[in-house]
């Protein structure tokens, strides 16, 4: 019996209904039809009004997450795809991001972000949006890489009082599957050493987790010994685990998929550079999606991303310095 | 209304004096419109959701002068504790929201927060409103929010002040429609004109819309034709508004239709309303005098962090302070 990632989005889901009143659900496409990845196959039913079916009204929906979050519920809104999440970008930043400092009076809503490329799925269905959304003041920016974490830090999320983007891997949805839902459970806030080692750093989070224990794997035969961190929330971030590991490393390669001008990737070399600088023994390095929309073609699309053979190579760079 | 005036004068003085920082806007010919909602509307039932020219609504709707002065002011003891300035303001624990300056992104929050009210059982006979402008029609998030609101039927009322200029952009290249009210029933919700310097037309026809929207009527649309009387922001002296607007029938003061139907329905003498002006302006007084007094916000002081949430384990992005 195993359970995929999708399906630990799902039973958190399923969870948080039946044990918290504060929470409903509220999305496009997610009630009877159970949503486009069928995130929340069957809640509806189970759940009679608690899940409905939004409008294509990106901006309202988050809008009205943030009156209903001020009025005492715990909302969750599923974007179909993040990309769409452009249109409730007003929302997200300038409401419900501002209003506990504004106010004083915290707005506890989660926005589930159907995130990455998958084959096929073009410029508009394929964005990494947690740079965009990290950058601004007054959101929680998570991005699990496991099933585990995928189920529990759904929770935690929504138990959380703040705004939370809660950036799920499409790719991750079926492709990942785990024996169990529970892993180690780490909090909100930590990272995880996903693989141990002693001769660089990849930071990695998301979909990248995986491509990056991949690209370790095969400089095992050259007798490299990668570490691996994976970060799990992007905001807040766990400076202190990424410089623990620089620190044995001595070198730091960032990978992430977003686009590559600034974004975490930027964040996490202009940190660990300014507080770890003499920890380095190479310039630090950073590996992102190219500077073009994310395109159609899997050929195409496959060069776009950081792969296993990209790390490998930015890793084999790092190394040779 | 008179409360609304008389404040947003002292306002515009202390602007012109230097005393306020970033803008001020006032509300001046659209008090007959705003202070009717607030009015209409209870406060701990209902939810208001003000837009920049709504000060006479939210005094009506139970806001003290204080809030407006200490945000005005800057004060640390003000709602918004000097993070957030003018008309920026709110108590959303009272029901009242702090609008953001992205027009008609409030349609969709008083909507959720009746939305809630709909899961927790407690909705009936409960209104939601919120004001907004003739150029706020224009945006997408009004669409959003009036038609999501009209799909759950929801008891909204959004008051449309058409003020005829938006900043400086004239209706004629604001929309198409012969009138805005045509909007309320492609949206499927009901739909009320009115003369926003008509005081009494404005208690009636607000009236109105807000008792079938507490009595299951689903979302009802007002459009309220005025005049602003003032610039957009203290900073502007609105020359772009032709003589000919000011001179017609909606370039009339709403405040002194207001006197004149007071008087002559007798529902207060002249002399009345000579001594409420004097005891406003005394309350409008002591409003200044203290948020003046109260300290302004100390960066030293400041927390400086945008979450209710502390983790552990996250070190905040030090920056020096230089003041």
């Amino acid at each position: 019996m195993s359970v995929t990632y999708i399906d630990a989005i799902r039973e958190a889901q399923e969870k948080l209904l039946r044990e918290d009143d504060r929470v409903f659900l509220y999305g496009q496409d997610i009630a009877t039809f159970g949503g486009a990845f069928k995130a929340t196959k069957g809640l509806a039913e189970k759940f009679p009004n608690r899940v409905f079916d939004a409008p294509i009204s990106e901006d309202a929906m988050i809008g009205m997450a943030v009156g209903a979050a001020i009025e005492g519920m715990r909302p969750i809104i599923e974007m179909q795809f993040a990309d769409f999440s452009s249109v409730a970008f007003n929302q997200i930043v300038n409401q419900a991001a501002t209003h506990f400092y504004r106010t004083g009076m915290p707005i506890p809503l989660t926005v589930r972000l159907p995130s990455g490329g998958t084959p096929g799925s073009g410029p508009f269905h394929s964005q990494s949006m947690e740079g965009i959304y990290a950058q601004y003041p007054g959101l929680v920016v998570l991005t699990p890489a496991t099933v585990s974490d995928a189920y529990h830090m759904l929770l935690d999320g929504v138990a959380l009082d703040d705004p939370v983007i809660y950036c799920e891997h499409k790719f991750l949805y079926r492709w990942l599957k785990a024996k169990s839902i529970n892993g180690d459970h780490l909090p909100i806030g930590q990272a995880r050493i996903t693989r141990p080692g002693k001769h660089a750093t990849v930071v990695a989070y998301s979909a990248m987790v995986h491509e990056a224990v991949r690209a370790a794997d095969r400089l095992v035969q050259d007798g490299w010994e990668i570490e691996v961190v994976d970060l799990r929330s992007v905001k807040p971030l766990d400076l202190d685990t990424i410089l623990a590991s620089v620190a044995r490393t001595g070198r730091l390669l960032a990978v992430g998929e977003a686009f590559p001008w600034g974004g975490v990737t930027a964040e996490i070399v202009a940190r660990v550079t300014e507080e770890g600088f003499h920890l380095l023994d190479a310039p630090p390095q950073r590996l992102n999606a190219r500077d073009t929309p994310v395109p159609y073609h899997p050929k195409l699309w496959a060069a776009h991303r950081p792969t296993p053979e990209s790390i490998c190579e930015a890793l084999r760079k790092l190394l040779s310095f | 209304m008179l409360r609304g005036r008389i404040l947003e004068n002292k306002l515009s003085s202390l602007y012109k004096a230097g005393k306020i920082v970033g803008g001020v806007y006032l509300g001046r010919g659209q008090e007959a419109v705003s202070a009717t909602l607030g009015t209409a509307l209870i406060q701990g039932t209902d939810f208001f959701a003000p837009l920049i020219r709504d000060q006479a609504g939210r005094t009506a709707f139970g806001e003290p002068l204080i809030d407006c002065t200490r945000t005005y002011l800057g004060s640390v003891k003000g709602p918004m504790r000097g993070r957030d300035g003018n008309i920026h303001r709110g108590r959303p624990d009272l029901g009242m929201p702090a609008m953001i300056s992205h027009l008609g992104a409030q349609v969709s929050v008083v909507a959720g927060m009746l939305f809630a009210k709909r899961l927790q059982g407690t909705l009936a006979g409960r209104v939601g409103a919120t004001c907004i402008g003739d150029g706020a029609t224009s945006t997408g998030a009004f669409h959003e929010g009036l038609n999501l609101a009209a799909i759950e039927r929801l008891p909204l009322v959004v008051v449309v002040a058409n003020n005829q200029f938006a900043y400086s952009t004239p209706n004629d290249r604001q929309f198409a429609c012969a009138d805005l009210v045509e909007k309320a029933r492609g949206y499927g919700v009901g739909g009320f004109s009115v003369d926003g310097t008509d005081m009494l037309a404005c208690v009636s026809v607000i009236g109105e819309a807000v008792r079938r929207a507490r009595e299951g009527g689903g979302p009802q649309m007002v459009v309220a034709r005025l005049l602003r009387l003032s610039g957009h922001g203290e900073h502007d002296d609105g020359s772009y508004v032709p003589a000919e607007a000011r001179v017609d029938h909606y370039g009339q003061d709403c405040i002194e239709v207001a006197m004149q139907q007071l008087i002559e329905n007798h529902f207060a003498t002249a002399e009345e309303i000579v001594a409420w002006q004097d005891q406003i302006a005394d309350e409008v007084q002591r409003a200044v005098a203290q948020a003046q007094q109260e300290p302004v916000p100390d960066p030293y002081q400041e927390d400086w962090t945008a979450l209710s949430t502390r983790f552990p384990l996250d070190q905040p992005i030090s920056q020096p302070i230089f003041s």
